[in-house]
């Protein structure tokens, strides 16, 4: 199991709802590979700092996740079939960057 | 010759005197790697705010030589711009960034 982070960003078309089942939908993926969520941020709307697909902004969601890595793979596929994810980035996260996440989160935490 | 020359031969003080010296030493305060320093092991990509000082106005990333950090972590600096950049966190290109 590596821990994992993947940030994704969704067509600013979508209304709030149909974000949140996107999410979960993704979230439900990653359950059913047998991975373990560890926590997930919504961004919100935010702003592109160039266009993508002509959109000038998108909802940027990141989850956090431990996994095997033949799960990545799949998930990666299942991020580039879904029409309403503009772009992805999924990153492994070394010892520092393990560190860091938890931190941020606390923080994070803290702010809420 | 000038009267300037002859005095300066003639070993006497020249025409030229200034009230007060010259401030003409270069800045030396030297350049440090903020990474080491303040002990940041990790750089996050997710935090456009924070990569803004490694980057010049038209978006490209600052040269070692400037900013002074250690190449451990230039290496980590570029490899977070450029995440940064895929997810539109920062500009591929830009003018007056700053």
């Amino acid at each position: 199991m590596n821990h994992y982070e993947a940030v994704f960003i969704l067509n600013p078309v979508l209304s709030d709802d149909q974000v949140k089942e996107t999410v979960k939908k993704f979230e439900d993926f990653l359950i059913s590979q047998e991975s373990e969520i560890i926590s997930t941020e919504h961004w919100g709307l935010k702003k592109l700092q160039y266009s993508i697909q002509n959109k000038q902004s998108g909802f940027y969601n990141l989850i956090d996740f431990k996994a095997t890595n033949t799960v990545i793979n799949a998930f990666e596929t299942e991020l580039k079939r879904d029409e309403r994810v503009m772009r992805y980035l999924n990153v492994k996260l070394d010892k520092h960057a393990d560190a860091w996440s938890v931190k941020r989160r606390e923080r994070n935490n803290k702010k809420v | 010759m000038s009267s300037l020359e002859q005095a300066g031969k003639a070993g006497n003080q020249g025409e030229i005197r200034y009230l007060t010296p010259l401030d003409i030493a270069t800045k030396n305060s030297k350049k440090y790697c903020m990474f080491k320093r303040s002990g940041i092991k990790y750089v996050d990509y997710k935090d456009p705010d924070f990569l803004l000082r490694f980057i010049n106005e038209q978006g490209k990333i600052l040269p070692r030589r400037l900013t002074g950090t250690s190449l451990k972590y230039q290496r980590k600096v570029s490899v977070a711009v450029k995440r940064a950049r895929h997810l539109a966190l920062l500009p591929y290109q830009a003018d007056m960034l700053k």
